[in-house]
């Protein structure tokens, strides 16, 4: 997960540093060049695939394994499985705006819910939950003076549907159709 | 299936369980999906047996102050009221890709500022979260506010107001603040019904907004209004934010319920689309008499959002954008927490002075407040407390007066109500702001001054008031001349006026004569009606009283 983590901010910091004026976050990706250039240093000389936080104050940490491993958790050892109430489907479609009440669409679903059911048997008792990577930093502060604006024209540009200088966008937000009508709609799936 | 509801209902706990173990300060956690389950828990049952109740009002608030800063809370455009559409949007406001949030400090003093004022505690650390919904005007598809750990809680803004059968009466109470958090404003949406579209501008999306959430301390629409009125009195003296509700930089949303004193709070409604101070206490007054009714009716409150109707004075359900709202709050990635520190002392080493929030600073800053101006005001000119409320409660009238004081040896005691009921008055009636006053404070510093030093008598001194709003430029030196309101001083001419009088009414100079004093004061009446009240009455009172003796 640490991985994918860095892999990401790296690639954060390498878009910030070809297009500066896109990004607004220019403290961060100055502190962050820094720190990737004394990092990938180490990574250069330790030459391991081991990864630690990026930003932690320690720069190595024994407890990360230096390795993945991986072990699939016995089934006695996860809570009961969850079935999902209609109610609970409707609610999630309404959310998501994504009609997925067919079997298979179910199906995949608690699938989904049984593969997290594996996080209940980690002992997080004691353990102060992690925000962001970013939480042991300090937050950068800018100072309040016009920097940016004035683009309309390029920004409207992206936008599909314009009326002089306004973003169009549907009327309001549509109330979605019933459970009974979509019901209807979809009486080609299998629920 | 019901199994498994009671299943999710037992994640939900767990869930709040483990918030609460994480978070032990953060009650505001499940705020929004909560509060009405847990405040609001039961209808008030009107009881037929035992003699009925009298059902009273609870008013809590939510205020959104737009922060008055250059910029916006997390991006470099300009924050500016009526300026073309989209033009004050950044990249990061549109939310293109690959754009970050970096924080204006100015806003995050401006929240503590604020703080301050309203004696709240200052969390060292806060943290920002998004709450997601979905929304044209909203284009990042969620908010970033403060909803685990805002950057105040516990404040207290007392406020005051003119009560009592005659309004002449200083009512003194108070409303707990609970928290103060930052967030994002959102964009403006304009309906076009006619092409079944909506126009987006941008513009307002990602200003700086301060939330103040107020407990449900009031009891009233007036108490309500009196405690925004306050507010809005701080935020300006502060310059935190500029207040004026109709171009929308302070929007009061009321949570109204009703209940029998000692009784569990009853079912609220929340009421929006509040523009005016006035407007919010009507609206209130309204709510809380629609609920008292269907209570009596044997109805059942229902927990909705409700919108004032400024032209009917009424409040109508809205239709809530959705009803199985789940925010799904979660912590925001791109900013670390929110350190401000308490003085310079406790800046880490290596921090950038420009970068850091220090408290201790910000306080030291802080200007005179408008209750300590009120206090100063009755203590240093001796003026009843009613007054100073009107002074500090209108925009510059302070200043006017001392203005006035300055340029007059008239006591201040004689001066206040000149200001507060002659000018107040008049600038009211029509619609003016104590800037656009016709007469200047030196103009009638020289009217007060004219009266002192006994040119003209007071029922004179107003009537050249009323003509110098009339015609500015005159001086009242010129307007007493003209209209020939000065004083009668000249004791032949009172001696021949007061004989006529005299003459005319011998029933009251023997009533007189036979030890009725009382009755002296009819005739003063009759000389000034003679005069026009320019007779100097001392003068009067002695010719008259040689003459009956």
């Amino acid at each position: 997960m640490f991985c994918i983590v860095v892999k990401r901010s790296c690639r954060g910091v390498r878009v910030s540093l070809k297009s500066c004026n896109l990004l607004a976050n220019d403290g961060y990706s100055i502190t962050n060049v820094e720190l990737l250039h004394r990092r990938r240093k180490h990574f250069l000389q330790s030459h391991n695939t081991n990864v630690t936080r990026l930003l932690s104050s320690r720069p190595h940490n024994s407890e990360v394994p230096e390795a993945a491993t991986w072990e699939p958790v016995p089934e006695d050892q996860l809570p009961p499985p969850v079935h999902i109430p209609a109610d609970l489907v409707d609610q999630l479609e309404r959310l998501a705006l994504v009609d997925f009440r067919t079997k298979q669409g179910l199906a995949c679903l608690e699938k989904a819910i049984r593969f997290a059911d594996q996080l209940h048997v980690v002992d997080t008792s004691g353990v102060e939950p992690m925000d962001s990577v970013l939480e042991d930093r300090s937050l950068n502060l800018r100072v309040d003076a016009v920097t940016e604006g004035d683009c309309a024209e390029e920004l409207l540009q992206l936008s599909k549907h314009t009326v002089e200088e306004y973003f169009v966008a549907p009327p309001g937000n549509i109330p979605l159709p019933t459970r009974e009508e979509r019901a209807a709609i979809l009486k080609h799936s299998e629920l | 299936m019901a199994a498994s509801s009671v299943a999710a209902s037992e994640l939900l706990q767990h869930m709040n369980k483990h918030i609460s173990i994480f978070y032990p300060k953060a009650s505001c956690v499940i705020r929004r999906i909560s509060t009405s389950s847990l405040r609001c828990c039961s209808q008030p049952q009107l009881k037929v047996k035992s003699a009925p109740q009298q059902l009273v009002g609870v008013v809590g608030l939510e205020v959104h102050a737009q922060i008055n800063s250059n910029t916006k809370l997390f991006s470099g455009s300009s924050v500016r009221f009526s300026a073309p559409p989209n033009s004050l949007v950044s990249p990061f406001d549109a939310t293109l890709p690959g754009t970050l949030p970096v924080l204006n400090i100015r806003c995050v003093e401006a929240a503590v500022m604020t703080a301050l004022a309203l004696n709240c505690t200052i969390n060292r650390k806060s943290l920002f979260d998004r709450k997601h919904y979905f929304y044209a005007d909203l284009p990042a598809g969620y908010q970033i506010t403060q909803q685990r750990r805002p950057i105040a809680v516990d404040g207290l803004l007392a406020y005051s107001f003119l009560g009592g059968k005659k309004r002449n009466q200083v009512i003194k109470k108070s409303v707990s603040i609970k928290q103060i958090q930052l967030e994002q404003d959102s964009g403006k949406s304009l309906h076009d019904d006619l092409r079944s579209q909506t126009l987006i501008d941008l513009n307002r999306a990602g200003v700086g907004l301060m939330e103040l959430v107020m407990e449900p301390d009031m009891s009233c629409g007036e108490e309500a209004a009196a405690a925004v009125g306050e507010l809005q009195l701080i935020l300006q003296t502060l310059g935190t934010c500029q207040g004026n509700m109709s171009e929308g930089q302070l929007r009061v949303d009321a949570n109204v319920s009703v209940h029998e004193p000692g009784e569990p709070l009853g079912i609220r409604t929340e009421v929006k689309n509040i523009n005016s101070i006035r407007y919010l206490a009507r609206a209130i007054d309204y709510e809380i008499q629609r609920q008292i009714a269907v209570l009596q009716r044997g109805g059942t409150v229902q927990s909705e959002t409700r919108a004032f109707d400024s032209k009917s004075g009424e409040t109508v359900p809205m239709r809530d954008k959705e009803g199985l709202q789940d925010y799904r709050f979660m912590p925001e990635p791109n900013l670390p927490p929110l350190i401000v520190y308490e003085d310079n002392a406790s800046l880490p080493t290596g921090i950038d002075a420009c970068q850091a929030v220090v408290v201790q600073k910000i306080r030291e800053a802080l200007p005179e407040l408008p209750a300590v101006k009120r206090e100063r005001l009755v203590q240093a000119y001796g003026i009843l407390p009613e007054h100073s409320l009107t002074l500090v409660n209108e925009e510059g009238l302070v200043e006017y007066f001392e203005a006035v004081l300055r340029a007059t040896k008239k006591e201040p005691r004689k001066v206040i109500g000149w200001v507060t009921n002659d000018l107040v008055g008049h600038l009211k009636q029509q619609d003016m702001s104590v800037t656009q006053s016709p007469i200047s404070p030196k103009a009638l510093a020289e009217l007060l001054e004219l009266q002192e030093t006994g040119h003209i008598s007071s029922s004179a001194a107003r009537r050249v008031f009323q003509e110098m709003w009339r015609s500015p430029g005159k001086t009242a030196a010129q307007i007493i001349q003209e209209q020939d309101l000065g004083l009668v001083s000249d004791t032949s001419q009172l001696h021949s006026i007061c004989q006529k009088v005299l003459d005319a009414h011998p029933d009251v100079v023997n009533a007189i004569k036979s030890g009725n004093k009382k009755v002296l004061n009819k005739l003063m009446g009759l000389v000034q009606r003679e005069t026009k009240g320019r007779a100097d009455p001392v003068l009067v009172r002695r010719i008259i009283e040689e003459k009956t003796s």
